[in-house]
């Protein structure tokens, strides 16, 4: 059953402000969700507001500059700061994207940083990504045969069959898609989320895979599958500029097809 | 130490209102609001069949401003509704999926359930004129 609103413990209050440094000539507000596990407190949003002539153009790297210069104890995640590794997926301004690849000047105003929505917090703008990761492994995504390998040369496929898979395998897993999607919102216990549907289409449409059929089964459920609603956030929100919910209606397409 | 309770990130309070997800709550609303407006149509049958006084007492609610006003936004959410209906018909075909298409049909579906609305009244104003 949807809730719309935040449980008791998970209200956002007010929290600490740090001012500009002496002398900044291009200052700029920002605000950021923080919850730590060590104290009592429900989770609040800090304001920074900092010299934009001591850090990079992107968000990330105002984060970078907040932790190593104003307060260590800000805690995300990150890696390859461009746009391929997926892990400073958060909600910025309003949408889910990926820190390193969002300029700041595209925000106006204060730069609001949260974690990705309607997730458990581990800390501060690290959501535990525990159950999307298992819903992830639930669709088997490895190449499946029944048939076995030629003996002398690789599985292979035509270049219109690889074409296929065009606009499927760029996505890095970061799920901005899933957590932007308000039915996962109220019922990603159960349904899969644009993700991972798109993750399953991807096996579904290789044309080496021969289990289409038994991954279809599993995907034939009023939840896993059909729970999307072709609300279409999920394509709005896509920092690869994939499509997500196009792929979740050519999965439903090969259902009503095999009927 | 013991391990405290996870709180759940914003959603609904912090996401940006978007074209594709406020269209999409308002097939939901439209719907709820087109199975209300059905019963307020059976209330209306049912009225004419009771009697005189019962249809007079009806069809003064429903010609008062009020009236009008609940009938002109049922109008208006039996045309959204329709023409989202096609919108989606239309993606279970497998089409219209790319965001500037999801854009322009998102707009063209409002505009279109607003000219159809506007018509109808035209049309039924006219003909209770004439």
């Amino acid at each position: 059953m949807a809730e719309f609103t935040l449980p008791r413990n998970s209200k956002v209050r007010r929290g600490k402000t740090h001012p500009a440094p002496k002398g900044a000539k291009r200052s700029k507000e920002f605000a950021v969700y923080r919850w730590s596990p060590d104290t009592d407190e429900n989770p609040r949003l800090d304001e920074y507001t900092i010299d934009l002539d001591q850090c990079g153009p992107m968000v990330l790297d105002a984060l970078i500059h907040i932790k190593d210069d104003v307060d260590s104890t800000l805690t995300f995640r990150r890696s390859c700061r461009e746009g391929i590794c997926g892990s400073c997926a958060m909600n910025i301004d309003g949408t889910n994207t990926l820190a390193c690849l969002k300029p700041i000047d595209e925000v106006k105003g204060t730069v609001k940083v949260y974690p990705l929505p309607h997730m458990p917090v581990v800390k501060d703008l690290v959501p535990d990504l525990t159950h999307i990761y298992a819903q992830y492994t639930s669709i088997q995504p490895w190449l499946q045969s029944q048939t076995g390998a030629p003996p002398d040369r690789e599985r292979l496929q035509a270049p219109d069959e690889r074409k296929k898979l065009d606009g499927l395998y760029e996505c890095i897993l970061c799920f901005c898609c899933s957590t932007s999607c308000p039915s996962y919102w109220w019922s990603g216990d159960r349904y899969l989320g644009p993700a991972i549907l798109l993750q399953a289409y991807r096996w579904l449409v290789d044309s080496r895979d021969e289990m289409t059929g038994e991954r279809l089964d599993a995907l034939e459920d009023p939840f896993r599958l059909y729970r999307c609603h072709t609300i279409m956030n999920c394509a709005k929100t896509c920092p690869k500029g994939l499509n997500p919910g196009k792929a979740i209606a050519e999965i439903k397409k090969m259902m009503v097809a095999r009927v | 130490m013991a391990v405290r309770e996870r709180p759940l990130s914003p959603h609904l309070q912090i996401y940006r209102p978007q074209i594709t997800s406020v269209l999409s709550i308002l097939h939901r609303l439209t719907g709820v609001a087109l199975g209300v407006g059905t019963i307020v149509l059976v209330w209306w049958l049912v009225a004419a069949a009771v009697g005189p006084d019962a249809f007079e007492g009806a069809q003064g609610f429903l010609g008062s401003v009020f009236g009008y006003l609940i009938l002109f936004g049922w109008s208006w959410a039996l045309f959204y509704h329709l023409c989202n209906g096609i919108r989606h018909l239309v993606w279970d075909a497998g089409w219209g999926f790319d965001l500037d298409v999801l854009a322009k049909t998102g707009w063209l579906t409002v505009g279109a359930s607003v000219a159809l609305t506007v018509l109808a009244w035209i049309i039924g104003l006219a003909s209770m004129g004439g």
